[in-house]
């Protein structure tokens, strides 16, 4: 079940992110991406979020083995890169939004890029934020003794899903 | 995914709340569905009526211009999603699914029981949409914007739309809970002997629709999310540079109208054939009970079935042929559409020859089985027409349209669920509908709707637009205006013929003659079980399929079925 | 019962189809083309409508009565046998309609655009077509939605352009020449409309913020109705407009009297 829901959800950013490259194929100017935004912090964010994925992979191995010293200290590994991702990401947003970009307008013409923006990594940070609300759970659980390993590979299943999304975003926004 | 049903306790709730209201019994969650979809039926009829009242006398204006655009949107969806949608796929998925797969109850029954009751209130808000400012939605049930989006376009695009909008989210959500629970149902929850080329056909058709819905859905939760936020949030997703009505420039700009159409159509095509796969199983299992014959081709109708929700996936263009799309994505468009009439055609055969050398029992359930048959023949066929682009050019938007989705989503699906509920009531409710009534009612229903859609087509060739408040506006449809008085009066002898229906449902309900458990001396695995069907379906052992879904032998004389577990009975 | 039932409503509709050609006449040159196959697909889907009803009413008929012939299993390659009928006759009759018979008219109204054509704009707004001739110079001139003003000047015409000077806009019906190919431009000002005209065969959606185009060739004079397809409002159903087709002199000496928006 956890997959179909995965499953539906990817949809779901698939039918955004398919949108964006409508509208963008469809407008004839388009903001220069590095005028925009600053490659190295966002390469930053990625990196970090990424390696997040990587140390959930080592909790769920763990959890396998029911080695719980290694579960907890990987899951808070893994917590706090999403919560270093979320922040960052709201520093970046906090940025935009003072140089004056708003849903409906931004000081690089084409208005529906700002949209876009918003909307898509608005929608995928709010997933990152659940995420780190159920790793937090997980991980209260995992210290109380309480968590199967079921929960924690579901877990980590939800949090490489929120990765992969991410990736996806990252490449159309930031690469094209 | 590993689960055990062995393990699940079977408590028979107590107290009424728990046992009929709130219950995670999978088949009063299914009647519950029934009971809701039957409530939406009366309305969307209703809505229906009035349409047909104005068209028929324009001149008498019994609503206003803008309320008839409510109505025709609110009719559209209401139909389409909060009725067909639940009673075909939601009711009878939920009864049939588990009792016809050996299964105690659905694999997520706590899901189960909140799905249904996301849905009571998106019919709640639907209905409420009538009554605000402004009044329902009225941009037609695919809510195209700009006109969904600004509320200065028509009246109905303020509040109303809104709800509607958040009646459509609270559907998906809904949607995809059951869709999820039918599919690990279907996968995980088979009992021993249960392959899945022994599965009955119609639950093969909500294994399908169910994928396809999951898979098409989220598309329009996008859609539905980015008009929303184009209404409330200043966005311009859908909405270009440069709109202006009355005389005032509006700010919105740098989006474009066709994403949306891409979007809606991306659900919407796959949406109808959601719909109309479950008709087509219950036509097979209802043609096979009354023919006394396994359906013709059971491997050759599953891999049609396959093939048709494929297809189904890459043609939602052709609702777009004069959208102004690429012209070329059009043709493309256009070729893949009008392929999926060769699996459809199999299946139309299929259907047929299920028939040849059979001893045909004519009763209620298999009347209505007969009539699908020749409804998506005559429907399918007017597809042809419109798949085909250029003569699309002509037809799109006429009344040909109109008569071609009410032959496929209107009859099609309507005389599944007649089919359907006349065959599985016993099962349903331990009694047996009146035999007589239900033939009056056949007969009621198959005439005047197929002459009502029939007609319809000819007022399409005659170029009649649809969605039209006034069809006198224009001369040249002159020649076929005469028929929207027919037409109504056709309606009106089909609505009676519906309130047949009802009186024969509650009745026989409260009073019908008590049913056997087999009273159709049908093989699929829910005649094992006893009329109506217990709490937890099976006792305390369940069931082992030994055959195929459709063990019928027509040349032995006494008993010419054999169950698909027969040995469970005698080991209770 | 109902078997007999099936072939009443076969026959009725196939005399209702036959009872008279129910269709608009004909009047453009591509539209010929369209007519013929819509005769070809009423032709072929009939044939299949009549043989499956006689067959589905056959068969209902035979085996519903006692001392039917009784079952025998088919074994499946005989299943893929039949099954191959269906699956020839649909693809070849399908696909010999859009390709065959579809192409060349989708080549006719979307194919490159041609040289000898008079082209004229038809702009939708709630609710009503308001038409636009380049006037003398050939060249239609800028348009600024924030000029537009409902009786003074309805399609916010640029004063400053110099090729908007001579604009031709009318409110009234729309003159095209009889037998030119026409090519007109089209444009929304607020809502998705469609430009339909019946008897030519055209239906042709108009989205804010874009052009597309309806191409015909007229081929008959007379009055024909413009309608407008699309959902646009509570409107929608009057959305009328009339183009009247002439013989290229009449045309030519009604243009000629007309004066710019500005003169
Ligand atoms: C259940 C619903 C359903 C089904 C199954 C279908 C099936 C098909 N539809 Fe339909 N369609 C709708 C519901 C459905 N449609 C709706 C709701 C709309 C309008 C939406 C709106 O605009 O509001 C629509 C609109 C619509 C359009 C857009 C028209 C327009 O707006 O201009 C097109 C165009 O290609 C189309 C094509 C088809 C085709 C090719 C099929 C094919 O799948 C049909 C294939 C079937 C056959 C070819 C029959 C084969 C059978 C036999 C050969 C047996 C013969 C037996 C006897 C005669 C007894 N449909
Ligand atoms: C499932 C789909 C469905 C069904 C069944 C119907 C049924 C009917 N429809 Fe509907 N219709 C649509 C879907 C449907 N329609 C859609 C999608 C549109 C397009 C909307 C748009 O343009 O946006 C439309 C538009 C539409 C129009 C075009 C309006 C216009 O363009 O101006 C008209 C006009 O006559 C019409 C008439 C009717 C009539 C007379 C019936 C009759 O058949 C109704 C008879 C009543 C019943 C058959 C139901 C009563 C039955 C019971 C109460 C029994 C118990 C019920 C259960 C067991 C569940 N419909
Ligand atoms: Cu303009 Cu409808
Ligand atoms: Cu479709």
């Amino acid at each position: 079940m956890m997959w179909w829901f995965i499953v539906s959800d990817a949809l779901l950013f698939a039918g955004f992110l398919a949108s964006y490259g409508f509208n963008r194929l469809a407008s004839d100017v388009w903001p220069d991406r590095t005028q925009v935004f600053h490659m190295n912090f966002i390469v930053a964010m990625t990196f970090i979020l990424i390696s997040s994925s990587a140390t959930m992979a080592t909790a769920v191995a763990a959890a396998s083995k029911r080695d719980r010293k290694v579960i907890l200290r990987f899951l808070l590994l893994t917590l706090l890169g999403g919560i270093c991702f979320l922040g960052m990401q709201a520093f970046e947003w906090t940025a935009l939004i003072r140089q004056g970009a708003r849903l409906d307008s931004n000081p690089w013409g084409a208005p529906a890029f700002s949209a876009f923006f918003f909307m898509i990594t608005g929608f995928h940070g709010t997933h990152v934020l659940i995420g780190v609300i159920i790793l937090a759970v997980v991980f209260n659980m995992a210290r109380k003794e309480k968590c199967t390993a079921e929960g924690v590979e579901l877990a980590g299943l939800y949090w490489h899903f929120v990765d992969l999304v991410w990736v996806f975003i990252f490449g159309s926004f930031y690469l094209l | 995914m590993i689960l055990s049903q062995e393990l699940h306790e079977h408590h028979e709730p107590a107290g009424f709340l728990r046992k009929y209201i709130f219950s995670t019994d999978h088949k009063v969650i299914g009647i519950q569905y029934l009971l809701t979809a039957m409530f939406m039926a009366l309305v969307a009829a209703f809505l229906a009526i009035l349409i047909r009242i104005q068209q028929a006398w324009p001149e008498t204006a019994v609503v206003a211009p803008e309320t008839y655009l409510s109505l025709v949107t609110m009719h559209g969806t209401l139909m389409v999603f909060f009725v067909i949608s639940l009673a075909l796929v939601s009711a009878f998925g939920n009864f049939l699914i588990p009792l016809q797969i050996g299964a105690r109850d659905m694999a997520y029954p706590f899901l189960n029981m909140l799905s249904y009751w996301v849905i009571v209130p998106a019919c709640l808000l639907m209905i409420a949409s009538f009554f605000v400012e402004g009044g329902a939605a009225a941009a037609g049930w695919t809510a195209y914007p700009p006109l969904s989006a600004l509320k200065e376009a028509v009246p109905g695009s303020g509040l109303g739309q809104t709800l509607w909008l958040l009646g459509m989210a609270l559907f998906i959500a809904s949607f995809t809970m059951g869709g999820l629970n039918f599919l690990t149902t279907i996968l995980n929850l088979r009992t021993k002997g249960m392959s899945m080329m022994r599965l009955p056909l119609v639950v093969w058709t909500f294994l399908i629709s169910t994928i396809l819905g999951l898979l098409s859905f989220p598309a329009l939760t996008a859609a539905a999310i980015m008009l929303l936020l184009d209404r409330h949030a200043g966005t311009s997703f859908f909405m270009p540079a440069g709109i202006v009505i009355g005389e005032k420039v509006l700010s919105h700009g740098g989006g474009t109208p066709l994403l949306f159409q891409h979007l809606f159509w991306f659900l919407g095509h796959p949406e109808v054939y959601v719909l109309v796969l479950p008709a087509v199983g219950i036509a097979f299992e209802v043609i096979a009970a009354f023919a006394r014959r396994p359906p013709f081709g059971y491997r050759i109708s599953v891999y049609a079935l396959l093939v048709i929700a494929f297809l189904s996936m890459i043609v939602w263009g052709h609702h777009m042929f004069t959208s102004g799309m690429n012209p070329y994505v059009g043709e493309y468009f256009s070729t893949a559409t009008v392929l999926i009439t060769v699996p459809f055609a199999v299946l139309g055969l299929n259907l047929i020859a299920s028939l040849w050398r059979g001893r045909l029992r004519l009763q209620t359930p298999m009347l209505f089985g007969l009539g699908i048959i020749s409804a998506i023949g005559t429907g399918g066929l007017g597809g042809l027409y419109l798949g085909t682009a250029a003569s699309d050019i002509y037809f799109h938007e006429t009344y040909f349209v109109v008569g071609h989705f009410h032959f496929m989503i209107g009859t099609v699906t309507f005389f599944a669920i007649f089919a359907g509920i006349y065959y599985w009531f016993p099962k349903m409710f331990g009694r047996r509908m009146s035999e007589r009534l239900g033939m009056i009612h056949f007969w009621l229903t198959i005439i005047p709707m197929f002459s009502a859609f029939i007609l319809m087509h000819v007022q399409g060739i005659g170029g009649n637009l649809r969605r039209t408040y006034d069809p006198s506006s224009y001369a040249f449809n002159e020649p076929v205006r005469f028929m929207h008085v027919w037409i109504t009066v056709l309606t009106f002898v089909l609505s009676a013929g519906q309130i047949l229906f009802l009186v024969n449902f509650f009745w026989s309900l409260l009073f019908g003659r008590k049913a056997e458990d087999n009273p159709w001396e049908a093989t699929t695995l829910e005649w094992s079980v006893s009329s109506p069907a217990p709490h937890g379906n099976w006792g305390a052992e369940l069931p082992v399929v030994e055959s195929g879904a459709y063990s019928y032998d027509p040349s032995s004389s006494d008993k010419d079925f054999l169950l698909q577990a027969p040995s469970w009975k005698t080991s209770q | 019962m109902v078997a007999g039932f099936f072939v009443a409503i076969m026959i009725l509709t196939v005399l209702l189809f036959l009872a008279r050609p129910w269709i608009p006449p004909v009047a453009s040159q591509h539209g010929n083309g369209i007519d013929f196959l819509i005769n070809y697909l009423l032709l072929t889907s009939g044939v299949i409508f009549i043989a499956g009803h006689l067959i589905l009413s056959a068969f209902v008929w035979k085996y519903s009565r006692r001392g039917a012939p009784p079952y025998r299993p088919l074994s499946s390659r005989t299943e893929w046998a039949w099954v191959l009928l269906p699956v020839l006759l649909m693809t070849a009759i399908s696909e010999a309609g859009v390709l065959v018979l579809g192409l060349p008219i989708w080549e006719e109204l979307y194919g490159k655009e041609p040289k000898d054509c008079i082209t004229v704009e038809a702009v939708g707004k709630q609710f009503e077509w308001i038409t636009r001739y380049p006037g003398k110079d050939g060249k239609f001139g800028k348009v600024r939605p924030d000029l537009v003003h409902d009786i003074e000047n309805p399609l916010g015409l640029d004063k400053d352009d110099p090729a908007a000077k001579d604009d031709i806009v009318l409110r009234g019906p729309l003159h095209l020449p009889e037998g030119k190919l026409a090519q007109v431009q089209l444009r929304s000002h607020d809502v998705i409309h469609s430009y339909t005209v019946p008897q030519f065969r055209i239906k042709q959606d108009l989205l804010p913020g874009f052009t597309t185009s309806a191409r015909f060739r007229p081929v008959r004079a007379g009055k024909y109705e413009v309608a407008c397809a699309e959902l646009c409002g509570l409107g929608h159903y009057r959305m009328r407009n009339e183009i009247l087709v002439e013989p290229e002199k009449d045309f030519q000496a009604w243009l000629s009297q007309q004066k710019g928006w500005f003169e």
